[in-house]
């Protein structure tokens, strides 16, 4: 099923030509309408006629988060405030928040992105969707409201918070889609367990999840913990929200909604372009959007594109699970290492529980990394000996993995804090010293 | 009936065993016997309760990761080489100790030792023959 399969479903050759027609266009209205990207393109020396097909798209500037706060709040709008209907912003968590603008357009263009993904993993009019996105500033709630509304589902705005009324609503109310963050659904599954519900007695069958790095682990535990198929939707504030590209059904690889938004994957440290397949930094090009319309915007998640066409019919490249943030990467000792790596190895062990946290410091000039894990029934014994054989299985796996070593600090259980919203699980101490 | 010893998760921070004993505390639970383990990250709390059952649900339900494990009690007698007989016992039948603890008794000139071993049956019968007392679970489990 295809919510606009003539889109969805376009030959290559014909959406190249569509993307370029929007490029040449999205180009020109910055550099009339946005100084940073006059001057940026001046300095360059790229006029909007220079740019005629997407191929030409690597001779333009990238875009930064920093062009966003350096500008702030509107000065990469390349539309006047009559035009724009809506503002959102990110969270800040890194610094000045970031503010991006909606015209009426844009939030139609971003409802169909949102409305196609839901189709795309088997969503209809009939569906209830169960919205436990933050509502506000981010993104998240009301982007997929809008798209929800735009298929004709019904939509119920739960929004993140109250665990036990969220589990009443999927009983009472009989929510069939769930959207959140892939955390908070790891935490909702658990609070579904604990009020003695089984995943069968619910209703829901699909689960779209996004707005921070998942694992393929962390998919399955949540499958099995709701009863549902998990689906990854992705998106950023800054490109439109979520929606930018979402599984289908297939769940291998993200299709990206090209008529929109140009993917490329760029080697982050000379800012090449790298050939297909390769893993990089995914840089985004919106070439439809009238108030926000970010060139080759730098996301810094890392993922690669498949350009071969999926089983499920759409012809749209497909982005592999970003599997990080350059800027989440910690460097241990000279390693690099992933949080998502370490989610993995954990949840490949039998019996450990799927909440984790990393605290980095460095003690005496040497960098130390330290992974609290629950105490669970399955790795708790009478004996210390099998607790520290266990503890010590799961350290190997760390090393293995990760190349460095790595302490295990087994705590009690429900001590490391459940996410609502988007998960913390890295503490670095050695931003402090 | 046999002994069940209750086995808690204690995270090495200041405040997590007094945790566990108010849940006890408040249930109405008496403990029998007890010892804890420590390493330098985490420690576990094993005790001897009335009702072994009650308690791992109890502490279940208050959060805490617990399991239920046989062991041996044996009655030794409260003078030097009390403990040395079981043990010698034990140890001549190639049995191994996990851990043990003991405690004496209110009454009579006894002491009693909790003992987890790697092999309970074979544990069991070589102190029966040669004449060792057990403790039946019923004494504690009441």
């Amino acid at each position: 099923m295809y919510y606009n399969k003539k889109i969805e479903t376009m030959e290559r050759g014909e959406l190249k030509k569509l993307q370029a027609e929007r490029l040449k266009k999205t180009v020109e209205r910055v550099y009339n309408n946005v100084p940073l990207y006059r001057e940026r393109f001046d300095e360059y020396g790229i006029k909007p006629e220079h740019i005629k097909t997407v191929d030409d798209l690597k001779n333009l500037p990238f875009t930064y988060k920093t062009d966003l706060r350096d500008t702030y709040p509107y000065g990469l709008f390349a539309a006047p405030m009559d035009e724009v209907v809506r503002i959102h912003a990110s969270s800040g968590t890194t610094g000045k928040q970031t503010v991006v603008g909606y015209t009426k357009n844009d939030i139609d263009v971003w409802a169909e992105c949102v409305a196609r993904s839901m189709v795309s993993v088997g969503g209809t009019d009939k569906d209830i969707v169960h919205v436990s996105y933050g509502y506000g500033l981010f993104t998240g709630g009301l982007g997929i409201h809008d798209g929800a509304t735009k298929l004709g589902a019904a939509v119920v705005p739960v929004s993140t918070g109250n665990t036990a009324r969220q589990i009443n609503i999927f009983k009472d109310f009989g929510s069939t889609i769930l959207c959140c963050t892939p955390s908070y659904a790891m935490y909702l599954a658990e609070a579904v367990k604990e009020s003695g519900t089984s995943p069968e007695e619910l209703k829901l069958r699909i689960g779209i999840f996004g707005a921070e790095p998942w694992t393929e682990e962390m998919r399955q535990e949540i499958e099995k913990g709701l009863g549902i198929k998990a689906y990854d939707i992705y998106g950023l504030s800054e490109v439109c929200g979520p929606g930018v590209a979402c599984n289908c059904y297939m769940q291998n690889g993200l299709h990206v909604q090209e008529d929109h938004f140009i993917p490329e994957i760029i080697d982050p440290d000379t800012g090449e372009v790298l050939p297909e397949g390769e893993s990089g930094e995914l840089v985004f090009t919106c070439i439809t959007k009238e108030a926000l319309p970010l060139i080759r915007y730098r996301t810094r998640d890392i993922s690669s594109l498949i350009y071969g066409k999926c089983e499920c019919g759409r012809t749209t490249v497909r982005m592999t699970k970003p599997c990080g943030r350059t800027d989440d990467m910690l460097i241990i000792r000279g390693v690099n290492v992933f949080p998502s790596q370490v989610e993995s190895v954990l949840l490949n062990i039998e019996g450990v529980s799927p909440h984790y946290h990393i605290t980095v410091d460095r003690v005496n000039n040497l960098d130390t990394m330290e992974v609290a894990v629950e105490m669970s029934p399955s790795l708790f014994s009478d004996s210390v000996k099998v607790i520290q054989e266990k503890e010590k299985v799961i350290k190997q796996a760390l090393l293995s993995t990760l190349n460095i070593s790595v302490s295990v600090k087994l705590v009690g259980p429900k001590t490391i804090s459940r996410s609502e919203g988007k998960a913390s699980r890295v503490t670095d101490m050695r931003k402090n010293k | 009936m046999e002994i069940y010893q209750v086995s808690v998760f204690v995270e090495n921070k200041s405040g997590k065993l007094a945790d566990i004993t108010d849940v006890l505390s408040e249930n109405g639970i008496n403990i029998r016997a007890l010892c804890i383990a420590d390493t330098a990250d985490f420690g576990i709390l094993r005790l001897i309760v009335e009702d072994p059952h009650k308690t791992e649900k109890i502490l279940m339900d208050n959060g805490f990761t617990v399991t239920l494990t046989k062991v041996i009690g044996a009655r030794i007698s409260d003078t030097p080489g009390g403990l040395s007989t079981v043990l010698r016992i034990l140890s001549d039948a190639g049995i191994g100790i996990e851990y043990l603890y003991a405690f004496i008794e209110k009454t009579a000139d006894r002491a009693s030792v909790i003992l987890r071993v790697d092999d309970d049956v074979k544990a069991e019968t070589v102190l029966l023959d040669k004449g060792v007392e057990l403790i039946d679970g019923d004494a504690f489990h009441e």
